[in-house]
């Protein structure tokens, strides 16, 4: 008899799963498969906490088979947040969708299969236990984005899709390169074994590069982001949101977890190098944000500089208090998927009311469109990392780290990039406020877009009030600390 | 030379000369079959280092890999192809416009 633990763990994946395959066969249906899909995933993730609490991490051998020979999944605080941040934020964009999609009808039958197909691979990356298994869901991941990305079907869209896929195959293929090299030297997948087994050297060294590289690309760290704007800005705005909010985060994730269980001790030089990188990111993104004239693609730039932050607790991390960094940049990941999600949504919202998504045209949006624009403001506030958001916790953690390691300069980039995320979000509201010359006619926006957005953006703000919750249950099994032992 | 580093460095070089082609070929179609090319060169590297003692029997376990690697390379060329197409059919062109890109 199984625990209900493994049974709801399995479901994470399952669901998602079955519900691709039979909104593939009944596209009628879809809709309603999807939702009710939607809200399954979200309990069982929700089921996940109270265990997790209570009984400490989840180590789950699928079908009876025990590492190194099966496939285990593994489920401790930081997989637990994560996967409670892809469940409302996937709720959240499914509840969008139906609507969105009743517009454009010859889309939503690839919508919900692909969607939730990269639901389950994101939900097995952050269960998997072993690097192989890790790669196969990092591959569905990016076909799953990659079509996604093609929904819309025109020129500009096609082009971003076909640029993705070829950039996240190569990344990929980095990845299983070193996968290959780290089976070689220690003849296993598994990360807690492999974790007790690595030793530096020109092997490990290897593997480190081009794993990180492979990843570095398709979290589309700087100056790997080249891909990034032309795809999440032409995808459809449901879609837009989940390559911002959820597929990023997942490859960051794998970056995080090889670091903190694999190759921490291995480099002094690399991680200082991330961090310079992600700071460039975090002024460079919000720079190129401020000078765009679209709206969606003002909120892809925004992207690339929120990935930058991600990156600076690499530098923090070996130091002084070296946890809370890590602390801190997994809470802006969930603050950020909450508010970007949000924003896209939102943007979707307007674009459906407007016909274009010209920043310069806005044209009292506020007015008449007030759901919207306070789903974006909410959501900007999180992003500029204002209190009390969710942002503003991630962003006041993180300078926590960087004072008492007296590194000055990442503090002055974490708040010269709240400061330019200020400008772009109150350059948006600006607009919108302003009439221009000639008035603009507006569609009608269904209320479940309005409010699928407005609900998340307060989602990010809440998310402020719930760090007493949230951080303890990250802290359980520990991710940050060094692996002590080996597993039974 | 050991059989071993020979697949090894096959594996490598493969792998380098699909890297290569994917950066500097422009049509889509060598884009894809360069793709391929690093994904066979990995999969060489793969199977070649699964023999890590010298004259024993190789390790099962890389095979398998190479196996589910094979599939999803499979799966990934087809998606590309679809793309390649559709793209062509929506703007004609066969490579990546680059204007819109950075």
């Amino acid at each position: 008899m199984l625990p209900s633990g493994a049974v709801w763990t399995a479901a994470l994946v399952f669901t998602p799963l079955l519900a691709a395959l039979a909104c593939f066969l009944a596209p009628r249906a879809a809709n309603w498969i999807g939702l009710l899909a939607a809200g399954l995933t979200t309990l069982a993730a929700a089921t996940m906490v109270p265990t997790l609490m209570t009984d400490g991490p989840l180590r789950i051998a699928v079908g009876g088979w025990g590492a190194p020979l099966g496939i285990d999944l593994y489920a401790d605080g930081l997989s637990a947040v994560l996967l409670l941040m892809t469940a409302v934020v996937g709720l959240g964009v499914s509840a969008f969708a139906p609507a969105y999609f009743g517009a454009h009808p010859q889309q939503r039958p690839w919508f919900w299969p692909l969607w939730l197909i990269l639901w389950a691979a994101l939900n097995g990356l952050y269960l998997s236990a072993d690097l192989f298994n890790l790669y196969v869901m990092l591959e569905l991941l990016g076909l799953s984005a990659a079509a996604l990305t093609a929904l819309s079907g025109g020129g500009p869209a096609l082009n971003a899709a076909m640029r993705y896929l070829l950039v996240s195959l190569l990344g990929s293929a980095a990845y299983l390169l070193g996968v290959a090299l780290l089976y070689h030297a220690h003849a296993t997948v598994d990360i807690a074994l492999l974790g007790a087994r690595i030793e530096p050297g020109m092997l490990a060294n290897a593997a480190l590069a081009v794993m990180f590289a492979g990843l570095m690309l398709k979290t589309a760290l700087f100056p790997f982001h080249f891909w990034l704007p032309p795809a999440h800005a032409g995808a459809p705005a449901p879609v837009s949101a989940l390559l911002s909010a959820l597929v990023i985060k997942g490859s960051f994730y794998l970056l995080l977890r090889l670091w903190l269980d694999l190759f921490g001790d291995l480099s002094r030089l690399l991680p200082e190098l991330i961090g310079v990188l992600g700071a460039i990111a975090v002024l460079w993104g919000a720079l190129q944000a401020l000078q765009q004239q679209r709206l969606k693609l003002m909120i892809a730039y925004s992207t690339v500089a929120q990935v930058g932050y991600l990156f600076l607790a690499f530098p923090l991390a070996g130091g002084l208090n070296g946890t809370t960094a890590w602390r801190a940049v997994v809470y802006l990941a969930l603050a950020h998927g909450l508010a970007k999600a949000a924003m896209f949504l939102s943007a979707g919202a307007l674009l459906r009311f407007a016909h274009h998504d010209r920043i310069a045209d806005l044209d009292r949006a506020v007015h008449r469109l007030p759901l919207t624009l306070t789903a974006f403001v909410l959501a900007g506030v999180s992003i500029m990392g204002l209190p009390p958001s969710g942002g503003f916790v991630g962003k006041w953690l993180l300078l926590e780290a960087a004072f008492q390691q007296d590194r000055w300069g990442l503090a002055v980039v974490v708040l010269l990039g709240g400061v330019l995320a200020a400008a772009y979000v109150f350059k948006v509201v600006g607009y919108a406020f302003t009439p221009t010359a000639i008035a603009q006619e507006g569609g009608s926006v269904p209320l479940s877009m309005q409010w699928s957005a407005l609900l998340l953006a307060l989602g990010a703000i809440l998310l402020g009030f719930a760090a007493p919750l949230l951080l303890p249950l990250l802290e359980v099994g520990a991710p940050f600390e060094p692996i002590v032992g080996m597993p039974s | 030379m050991s059989s071993v580093l020979v697949l090894a460095l096959t594996g490598a070089g493969l792998t380098l000369l699909g890297l290569h082609a994917l950066i500097v070929k422009a049509h889509l179609l060598r884009k894809i079959l360069a793709l391929n090319v690093i994904s066979s060169g990995i999969f060489l590297l793969l199977a070649g280092l699964a023999a890590r003692t010298p004259g024993g029997e190789p390790d099962p376990v890389p095979q398998a890999m190479v196996l589910t690697g094979i599939v999803v390379a499979v799966a990934a060329t087809a998606l590309a192809l679809a793309l390649l197409l559709a793209l062509r059919s929506a703007t004609g062109r066969t490579r990546l416009d680059d204007d819109n890109g950075q």
